[in-house]
């Protein structure tokens, strides 16, 4: 049997899975508007309620409101993204054995970890909009620069999608969900997505900052409050290494568990 | 009704691991993240607002109240709908036991759980020094009562549940807006006044006054057994639900 040569994966493949996804999630708009429940309330009961106790936040002229809405923006497109590829790809791998089903058609492994991925990725962007677009008449945006908020929102998409998805070759059953929650909770509540870094004492900083959340909220926040400048691009770097970091790991365990 | 009992706590000393990230660890968190992070910012702006105690002291009994709500209704919503579908439940039914012992048995379990995870997050906040003294201990039946006031309609409502999805969406709709807007992060009074009486219908709030003022030492005897009394009547009022549903679904 001749075999063409074809790359080991292309996007047309990719994408196949991501028109997939995007018949099922049609279907339901319900899921994404879900996804904007909670942090609209966090953002009202946080950043309006609590907000009105705090003022302004030590050396940022905004009200509390304005600056916990890009950090919940940031956690809402991590949260959609992370989502999809840890219980969505779980379900799928194990419960639905949808990949079964797909990997005897042309796609590889890899091409479905591409598509996963890259939906997500969609869906992630969908919200952020929805949620920016609450932000706008809720008068929280402050800045033009606030459509920055959609590229960044892009890039931890990417990031928290292929981290979502190296994180699940590890899982073994439902319970071990928790030790995400163990991880993903505290991640929420501390990586200055309610407050500066600068209520922590100087020794616990570095942690905060090793952080993939604080990055993703200082990506969004500090072009939302219009402050624009090339320390920007350390978070850009961060994210792309851990997104690229999380996708080489996620493919190559994939493939082993999948092509046994 | 005690057999019952102690079947969830034979099946609970084997699993509980699995739930403490949930239970406790979750509210505990929130204490430090957002009592001791963001009280840090309130404290600085404006100490006298709540009622003259730190956020921090302000906020954990609200925490303690609404913690026991959520681990009740996930207890009492989730795990009798899976009871019921295909767990102890189905098990159960040809023994002697009446389904309404069936649903005494499994509250009073969710009962002895909540006040398990309560009493745990209540040493913490003796251990942060936010209580003042002994009448915490109310707060802790407080935060228990809350709870059950909670799993009673909610184990009477999930019996008959059949999708799993339901209870997400009761969660998420129903459970987390309360606990956002029952004056757990910030008091009722900060509302717009024509808000508040909504606000003073809503059972978690009730839980919430009666923890705080408990635990700051401010309770008065009325205010408290109004609280009481509506968290009890939802309590038993769920329970003579259940008692029909749980009959209905088991023996049809």
């Amino acid at each position: 049997m001749t075999t063409v040569a074809v790359p080991a994966w292309t996007r047309r493949r990719a994408l196949a899975l991501v028109e997939r996804n995007v018949m099922i999630y049609r279907r339901s708009v319900t899921p994404l508007l879900n996804a904007l429940v909670e942090p609209i309330l966090y953002l009202l009961s946080i950043g309006v309620g609590v907000g009105m106790l705090v003022g302004t936040v030590p050396g940022v002229d905004v009200p509390y409101a304005a600056y916990v809405a890009p950090a919940i923006l940031a956690t809402t497109a991590m949260n959609t993204a992370f989502n999809q590829t840890s219980f969505g790809v779980f379900i799928r791998m194990r419960v639905e054995k949808t990949y079964e089903a797909i990997l005897p058609t042309p796609l590889s492994v890899t091409d479905i970890a591409v598509g996963e991925v890259t939906s997500a990725m969609i869906n992630a962007l969908l919200t952020s909009i929805g949620f920016l677009t609450l932000m706008a008449v809720g008068g929280l945006v402050t800045s033009a620069w606030v459509l920055l908020a959609l590229p960044a929102s892009v890039l931890i998409s990417y990031a928290f999608a292929a981290g979502g998805l190296a994180v699940t070759t590890y899982l073994r059953d439902f319970p071990d969900f928790q030790y995400i929650q163990l991880f993903m909770l505290p991640m929420y509540l501390f990586a200055t997505t309610f407050y500066p870094l600068s209520v922590y004492p100087e020794a616990v900083r570095p942690l905060i900052q090793a952080l993939p959340l604080y990055h993703s909220i200082e990506l969004v926040r500090e072009p939302t409050l219009g402050h624009l400048g090339w320390d920007l691009l350390i978070p850009v770097a961060y994210l792309l290494a851990f997104g690229s970091i999380a996708m080489y790991v996620a493919t190559r365990r994939m493939t082993r568990a999948m092509l046994r | 009704m005690l057999r019952v009992f102690r079947y969830w706590v034979t099946r609970y000393r084997r699993t509980w691991r699995g739930s403490i990230v949930i239970n406790v660890l979750n509210p505990l968190l929130f204490l430090i993240g957002i009592g001791a992070g963001l009280g840090a910012l309130v404290d600085d702006n404006a100490p006298a607002q709540i009622a003259g105690v730190s956020y921090a002291a302000f906020f954990a009994p609200g925490m303690l109240a609404a913690a026991a709500m959520q681990n009740a209704f996930l207890e009492g919503a989730a795990g009798v709908a899976r009871a019921a579908g295909f767990g102890a439940y189905r098990s159960a039914t040809p023994t002697p036991l009446r389904p309404e012992q069936l649903a005494a048995g499994h509250l009073l379990f969710i009962t002895f759980r909540v006040l398990i995870a309560s009493g745990a997050f209540i040493v913490v906040m003796a251990a942060f020094g936010l209580i003042r003294g002994w009448w915490a201990l109310g707060a802790l039946l407080g935060a228990t009562l809350t709870g059950v006031a909670f799993a009673a309609p909610a184990a009477a409502w999930a019996v008959g549940v059949r999708k799993l999805r339901q209870i997400d969406t009761v969660f998420r709709f129903v459970i987390m807006p309360l606990y956002m807007f029952s004056g757990t992060f910030f008091a009722v009074s900060q509302l717009p006044e024509w808000i508040r009486p909504v606000s003073y219908l809503l059972p978690l709030w009730h839980g919430v006054e009666l923890c705080r003022t408990l635990s700051l030492g401010t309770a008065t005897i009325s205010g408290s057994s109004v609280h009481i009394a509506y968290l009890l009547a939802l309590a038993i009022g769920g329970f003579l639900v259940a008692r029909v549903t749980y009959r209905r679904r088991l023996h049809p």
